[in-house]
């Protein structure tokens, strides 16, 4: 009986597995089709033209180089912000904790649609045109909150007996925070910067209320390609994107295990 | 096992670290480290909201400009227009929320709690298929659930489509453009975000309080029902979270997938605000929303009591 139970639970996992991982291995295998009409919808006939000239669509590259600007500007820019609240919520008590606490959730509880929607009144008020700056600055606004949260789960795990120690052994402050803190809490800081740019790397919504004909993200490339038809390329890049999360993830696995061996 | 040595041994995972000493090294530090930050996110989150709730009191049009006249008006003439796009919004959201949840809970115990050394792997197949666009993923579900695909030949064999139809979630025996797929494609999309907080919270499940339980003559359902989920909630109440607010936020879903018949209020707003450039009537509707989930997400939290979300 308990048997068969545990392997109910199995099932049942690999099921979901395979439904979370379905459209991944559709996106890959749909790279190498030679599609006959403007849609990759029915399989045709295996090809390799499309990982040929990967910047083959016209726009798609540009439109790729924009979103890992915006995405690595983006994460490197909420990073330090939030990781800075994040040591602040993490390591000190003040009076107005509380209100952080709820504007730091506020954003991660409003819809994108609301967002997206409320930045363009404020940039139409302000007489901020929309593009790449928009986007940016929106971008770095809804990252902040999910580094804090990643980077805040990390500090609370510190002890904070390592960092006394270290000033008993005649650390200064910023001695102790950059040769202990800091490293100490990196695997966090790691994790929310990596958050922030697939966040942001992903943003379709947000970012098409702010964005303006010259600054097309890859999102909207595709958005745009899914109206007008889709060339094999946005698969090509799809499971480029995929096998590149594949090696980042697995390295940060086998980095971090490692040094967990050598503590 | 006892449940001695469990309450003895599980201790510390339950009561989670120890307290803290505050550390005190000069009080204008914190304030300093939040300034930058909560800085931002008051311009560009706080003060949008304010622009949006005096957008939709104004009147005027994009040529000539807008002025503020406080035309309260508008709210009902949004809801009057829009309330079924609105209530299908958060049905389909709720929907799609508690598949997710069905659907993740296994998965995400299996990971916590039995994979063992498979757990790594297991966790990077969940995490990596989020960083494929969500857009490229979305359209391969049309492949997928495409009419003359093997997906939609088997439901029409097995006569699912004929049920689909039956209840109301298609319109006619294919799969692509309805309800149906609208809300499998909802039910994808926000899969992650509810299977990483019921990871983080089952994981650190102590399993011999599991058998504990079932040492004091508890079934396995009673022991799930009276150990496991209590304290899996929280990660239970942030994923629905999670999970929730995008879907009932989202119209990519409902574009790529559903007809016009599963028109959601996001599109709604988007084209408002993109196309048809009435923005009072647009900002309106986006105010209107997110005081809906404001509202609906506090008092499930008040129920649910969990009140250290972030």
């Amino acid at each position: 009986m308990t048997w068969i139970r545990r392997h109910l639970l199995a099932l049942a996992a690999l099921v979901v597995l395979v439904y979370m991982l379905i459209p991944n291995v559709i996106v890959a295998v749909y790279s190498f089709n030679d599609p006959v009409g403007r849609y990759n919808y029915t399989w045709e006939r295996f090809s390799t033209d499309a990982w040929a000239h990967p910047c083959g669509a016209q726009g798609i590259c540009e439109a790729l180089g924009l979103s890992l600007r915006i995405g690595l500007t983006a994460s490197l820019v909420a990073t330090a912000l939030g990781t800075m609240i994040a040591f602040a919520l993490g390591r000190y008590r003040f009076r107005g904790r509380a209100a952080t606490n709820l504007l730091i959730f506020m954003p991660m509880a409003t819809p994108e649609v609301v967002m997206g929607s409320s930045l363009l009144t404020l940039f139409l008020m302000m007489g901020i045109p929309a593009g790449g700056r928009a986007i940016l600055i929106a971008h770095i606004m809804f990252c902040v909150s999910f580094v804090v949260v990643a980077v805040k789960a990390r500090v609370a795990t510190l002890d904070p007996r390592l960092e006394e120690a270290a000033a008993d052994l005649g650390a200064t402050p910023l001695q102790t925070f950059l040769r202990v803190t800091l490293p100490l809490a990196a695997p966090g800081i790691a994790a929310g910067a990596l958050l922030a740019f697939s966040l942001s790397f992903d943003d379709y919504i947000i970012t098409n209320f702010n964005a303006s004909p010259s600054s097309i993200t890859f999102p909207m490339y595709v958005w745009g390609a899914s109206q007008r038809g889709t060339p094999v390329q946005v698969n090509v890049i799809g499971t480029l994107m995929f096998l590149a999360a594949l090696v980042c993830v697995i390295a940060g696995q086998v980095l971090s295990s490692r040094r967990q061996k050598a503590a | 096992m006892t449940a001695g040595a469990a309450t003895a041994g599980g201790g510390p995972t339950l009561t989670g670290p120890a307290t803290r000493r505050p550390v005190r090294r000069g009080r204008w530090i914190p304030y300093a480290l939040l300034a930058p930050g909560l800085l931002w996110l008051a311009v560009f989150f706080v003060a949008p909201m304010v622009t949006l709730g005096s957008q939709s009191l104004q009147e005027g049009n994009v040529d000539e400009g807008y002025a503020f006249t406080g035309n309260v008006g508008i709210y009902g003439d949004a809801l009057r227009r829009y309330w079924p796009q609105l209530l299908r919004s958060l049905g389909y959201a709720a929907t799609a929320t508690v598949l997710t949840l069905l659907l993740a809970y296994p998965l995400a115990y299996f990971i916590a709690q039995k994979a063992g050394r498979w757990k790594n792997i297991l966790l990077v197949l969940v995490i990596a298929p989020f960083f494929t666009s969500f857009l490229i993923r979305t359209l391969a579900w049309r492949t997928i659930l495409s009419d003359t695909g093997p997906v939609t030949e088997l439901a029409q064999r097995t006569g699912f489509t004929t049920v689909l139809q039956a209840v109301g979630l298609t319109n006619n025996d294919t799969l692509l453009a309805s309800k149906f797929a609208v809300i499998c494609g909802l039910t994808y999309n926000f899969l992650p975000f509810m299977i990483l907080p019921l990871y983080a919270s089952l994981e650190r499940l102590d399993s011999r309080l599991v058998e504990a339980a079932g040492d004091l003559y508890a079934s396995p359902w009673q022991a799930f029902r009276r150990v496991t989920w209590p304290l899996s909630l929280p990660g239970v109440v942030a994923g629905t979270l999670l999970t929730f607010i995008p879907s009932a936020g989202d119209y990519i879903n409902s574009r790529l997938l559903g007809n016009t018949q599963t028109v959601m209020i996001g599109q709604v707003i988007d084209s408002q605000f993109l196309r048809v450039l009435d923005y009072p009537l647009a900002a309106a509707l986006s105010f209107v929303l997110l005081i809906m989930i404001v509202t609906l997400v506090a008092f499930y939290v008040r129920r649910a009591g969990t009140e250290e979300l972030v």
